[in-house]
């Protein structure tokens, strides 16, 4: 998957080429290109991003792609009417962008097979569905590393969403990360059951620095957290977007999500007729994750945050190499192996020293 | 204030007929205006978002499909109401009759055949109508007020889902998502047409909207709610049991939630998430209010209701705007309905009038 | 800061909000007038208070706005279950639909923006005690006022006449109208100090708790304070202890989480919503309590006989 992500970046780097040169007209006038968020495109989360992975194909393409969105659709029922409207609309791509429209996308491209869809985090593939997602976990590593280092008390609070595998692993790759600096550190999670209600993100900030965390990090999408960190005077990490600005003191860096590179070049397939499903999981390295610049850090703890990101982007560094230990303190892989894909997509344990029990 | 209020003879006939007509005239001329405030031409607003949705075959299909549950909640609701009994939780009870009904195809794998969809049916729908029957049992036992109880169980039901499918419910190979595994074919509730996505939900709530205006001006069952709800002193020297009347409401009105709630997860999704309703609950009480309590209103009142949904999505695709505008317009024919509806009964005065009168 | 401290300042922070908007359904209901729509009203506080205060960079300008607009909100619901005797139930619903739809388009503008906070104000000297400085000393300017919000309704309902009034519509409006008290104006004024009220809500939502505007950030709040009224048989007093009771609930599931107690979240999340019906429950059982409190007209239109 690694090598379809390196060959869609350099894919992305072509396409920027050839429409420099604007030598492009689609054979049949505009393409018409429809993405459907479940949140607000103002939730300055998950949505947030989509939509700026949208934008940006507008500024690439001009007037030869059209786009057009709709947010806030459930994931209950209305999710296929939603989608075939669009297809219906004569849409001849379309980006679903929630796990949840996994099902909803298939049914209905069964029914449109010309049209081609592109579903985000999911697993269910067919000819005219591809599915794409980020190693947001890179991520994770590098901010649970700077955590260590910067935290005096030697804990962090991680207030997750739900437990599905995305954020477990995130939770894991944050611990890996911090056990690398400090093999005491301890993690401190509470889950919140949504992945927005910035009340409810506030108070779980609240508590978990009431009891003695003095860095706070978060797997919901609501600058809340941040913000309450910023009133606490401790540190914290920005989610989805760069949310410097709620919170310019605390923020450390943030992990963003970065469509634009990925959608550049499946809008370009598209438009040459080379689209093909395929699968798609990149990181650091397609510049499907990035992080916003360090700020609030000594320098040395940033400099050294930049050597990790730069030797996971290259490759050299994987942020589950072994040894790792399971939680129960059964061993997941041996030094120097690497944790396979697979296990990474269905993670529903705990590696050794995060506290609690993973709820099932 | 110079008019007053003043009770007619008798309800007027006119506006009963009528009451609805101008209520969501003066919505349109409303929606007209915000149109307009939004920099969108009120016609081409008002067109897009009314009539596009009923021009092609498909959309009439997803409003029905939209309708369903609504009007199926509605009935349950508008019985509750007559008899002065406020049941709020409707959404809470949609998701127990889903929970109910999804145990089968869920926990029984393996069992097939023409059975199993009935009996996903009968489990809905004593799900949803058990699930009702606690503020019911709250409220005569111990007289706790039936709209908080009843709404605050839509968390605790809410809540219940969503741990049911995260954790024991969710699909073993389903690499750990929350989501169900999809139902078997024999789980999945009939379609009307195949490949559109009708299902026998609609002529099931016909059926239902017929058999409750039946139910409530023909026997004398039916006839015990509205004194019950008109005037519980004349319905306790009538020897009516208010009580009994509050478990049967909420059984009932539970039971065609349920009915509503696993009906949808059978049909138009097709396995337990955790999200299985947009508010439906919650919507089917304008849809009440707006069929003015009348089975065969809600009816209609359903679709309109379903229309304000689509026309919403269409507003947002066409026009751009936000789909906000759908909850404006519920709120704003709500009001408006409410309003025209006291015309009936009432008739406005000039206060000097009035004097000149007596 | 030791850690009850913390604690305390959180949970007090979590319930000022439900007090607030309680405090104001609270005189409504004694007047008579069950309003449903305080969830709609709240947002639309909320709402109108961020954009003044980002527009205007003034905490308290924002506040004002956040009062006006909950006011408001409030006129359409007064002017129908008043004048036209439109069912209260029904119409509450309506405003919070409206409400929650109207807050999210005039939002839209302000989506992502970061808010303006209003700051609390330390006493000098005073905020250091030990034990109680922090907790007694140090809050926002709005969590003083719900304080003094709720006894001035105290003082109002049961030690003037103008309360008392107030008190008669609500038993019995025919009686109350007979003595020459105007029902209609006392409702109009309770549901207006309600909506104010509701309104203050939703300012300190979005001006303190999370100083940004996002759709829908009251969640589920004003219901919750239409809860807690009748979880205080309409009294202020239990109204205070009410909703510090729900606030520490909120709070501490979450202390119990990141305390690694091993209990699924699905369950303590719904903690406070059971906790609320068990007391409801509690409360329900003593049926002469209730029945002392409760506005016996509560819910019922009046129409006077001309």
């Amino acid at each position: 998957m690694k090598r379809i992500a390196k060959l869609l970046a350099g894919a992305a780097a072509l396409a920027a080429v050839a429409l420099a040169g604007s030598a492009f007209a689609a054979s049949h006038g505009k393409t018409k290109i429809g993405f459907i968020y479940v949140g607000p495109i103002g939730d300055h989360g998950w949505s947030y991003q989509h939509n700026q992975g949208r934008l940006a194909l507008e500024e690439a393409f001009g007037d030869k792609i059209e786009t057009n969105y709709v947010e806030n659709v459930s994931e209950g029922p209305d999710a296929e009417r939603t989608i075939e409207r669009l297809a219906r609309e004569g849409y001849d791509m379309i980006f679903t962008t929630s796990f949840g429209f996994m099902n909803p996308t298939l049914k209905v491209a069964k029914k449109f097979p010309d049209i081609k869809f592109e579903h985000a985090t999911g697993y269910k593939r067919a000819d005219n569905v591809s599915t794409y997602s980020s190693r947001f976990y890179e991520g994770r590593y590098i901010i649970g590393q700077i955590a260590a280092k910067v935290s005096e008390t030697g804990t962090a609070g991680y207030i997750a969403s739900f437990p599905i595998p995305e954020v477990v692993r995130g939770i894991n790759a944050f611990m890996l990360g911090a056990q690398s600096v400090n093999p005491d550190f301890k993690l401190k999670v509470v889950w919140v059951n949504t992945w927005f209600d910035p009340g409810k993100e506030a108070d779980a900030a609240k508590a978990l620095i009431d009891q003695g965390v003095d860095i706070i990090t978060q797997h919901t999408d609501s600058p809340a957290p941040l913000q309450v960190a910023a009133e606490r005077g401790i540190k914290g990490f920005g989610q989805a977007s760069d949310m410097i600005r709620f919170a310019p003191e605390a923020q450390l860096t943030s992990i963003v999500d970065v469509w634009d590179a990925y959608y550049i070049s499946r809008v370009q397939a598209v438009m040459d007729g080379t689209w093909e499903s395929t699968d798609t999981w990149g990181g650091l390295d397609a510049k499907m994750v990035e992080m916003a610049p360090y700020t609030n850090l000594p320098e040395n703890v940033a400099a050294e945050a930049a050597v990790t990101q730069e030797s996971i982007r290259s490759g050299e560094f994987h942020p589950f190499t072994g040894p790792i230990y399971k939680q129960d303190g059964t061993l997941l892989v041996a030094e120097g192996d690497i944790v396979d894909d697979g296990t990474l997509l269905g993670m529903n344990f705990y590696v050794k020293g995060v506290d609690g029990e993973l709820p099932n | 204030m110079p008019f007053k209020l003043q009770r007619r003879e008798e309800h007027s006939a006119w506006m009963t007929l009528f009451s609805p007509l101008i209520a969501v005239a003066l919505m349109l001329a409303t929606g007209a205006a915000l149109f307009a405030s939004l920099g969108i031409d009120p016609v081409r607003g008002l067109t897009v978002y009314f009539l596009e949705p009923l021009q092609s075959a498909w959309s009439l299909q997803e409003l029905v499909v939209k309708a369903t549950p609504l009007i199926l909640i509605g009935i349950g609701l508008s019985i509750c109401y007559r008899a002065n009994i406020w049941n709020i939780g409707a959404e809470g009870q949609f998701v127990a009759g889903a929970l109910a009904g999804s145990y089968i195809p869920i926990m029984m794998v393996g069992w097939e055949g023409p059975l199993v969809f009935p009996a996903m049916i009968a489990a809905g729908m004593a799900g949803g109508a058990l699930f009702a029957l606690i503020p019911a049992a709250l409220k005569v036992r111990f007289g706790a007020n039936e709209i908080l109880t009843s709404l605050l169980l839509v968390y605790v039901a809410q809540f219940f889902l969503d741990w049911l499918v995260r954790g024991p419910w969710r699909d073993p190979e389903g690499f750990n998502f929350p989501e169900s595994r999809l139902f078997d074919s024999d789980a999945i509730t009939p379609l009307i047409f195949e490949g559109g996505r009708m299902h026998i939900g609609f002529p099931v709530a016909v059926i239902i909207a017929l058999l409750a205006a039946f139910y409530l001006t023909r026997t004398i069952h039916g006839f015990q709610i509205q004194v019950i709800g008109e005037s519980p002193r004349a319905a306790r020297f009538a020897g009516f049991s208010q009580n009994k009347m509050i478990f049967f409401a909420f059984a009932v009105s539970g039971a065609l939630a349920g009915l509503a709630g696993i009906m949808e997860v059978a049909g138009p999704i097709g396995q337990l998430r955790p999200t299985i309703s947009p508010g439906y609950g919650f919507t089917a009480i304008i849809v009440a209010f707006l069929g003015r309590l009348n089975p065969i209103g809600i009816v209609i009142a359903g679709f309109v209701l379903a229309l304000s949904y689509l026309g919403g999505e269409a507003a947002q695709v066409t026009l751009g705007i936000s789909d906000k505008i759908a909850r404006v317009f519920q709120g704003l024919l709500l009001f408006y309905v409410l309003a025209c509806d006291t015309f009936i009964v009432y008739t406005f005065r000039r206060v000097g009038a009035v004097r000149e009168a007596s | 800061m030791e850690i009850y401290e913390a604690i305390i300042l959180t949970i007090i922070t979590a319930a000022t909000p439900l007090l607030l908007a309680a405090c104001g359904e609270l005189v409504a209901e004694r007047a008579g007038i069950l309003n449903l729509g305080v969830e709609g009203m709240m947002i639309m506080g909320a709402v109108g208070a961020f954009a003044v205060a980002f527009s205007t960079g003034s905490p308290y300008l924002g506040i004002a706005a956040g009062i006006g607009a909950g006011a408001l909100a409030s006129l359409p619901f007064a002017f129908l279950t008043i004048s036209m005797v439109t069912n209260q139930v029904a119409t509450g619903l309506a405003l919070t639909i409206l409400g929650l739809g109207l807050s999210g388009m005039i939002g839209d503008a302000y989506i992502g923006q970061p808010g303006v906070k209003l700051q609390p104000i330390n006493i000098q000297g005073l905020s250091d005690l030990p034990y109680v400085g922090r907790i007694l000393f140090s809050q926002d300017v709005i969590v003083y006022a719900s304080i003094v919000l709720l006894v001035l309704v105290w003082i109002f309902l049961f030690k003037t006449r103008a309360g008392l009034s107030l008190r008669a519509v609500g038993d019995s409006h025919s009686s109350a109208h007979a003595l020459g008290v105007s029902v209609r104006k006392v409702r109009y004024m309770a549901v207006i100090f309600g909506g104010a009220c509701a309104g203050l809500a939703g300012a300190y939502l979005s001006l303190v708790y999370t100083p940004q505007w996002t759709e829908g950030m009251t969640a589920g709040r004003g219901w919750i304070a239409v809860v807690l009224v009748v979880f205080a048989t309409w009294m202020p007093g239990r109204l205070l202890a009410g909703a510090y009771l729900f606030g520490a609930v909120l709070i501490l599931q979450l202390h119990a989480q990141a305390a690694g107690v091993n209990i699924p979240s699905q369950f303590l999340s719904s903690l406070p919503y059971l906790a609320t019906i068990i007391v409801l429950v509690l409360i329900s059982r003593n049926r002469t309590l209730v029945k002392k409190n409760s506005p016996a007209c509560l819910g019922k239109p009046f129409v006077p006989d001309v």
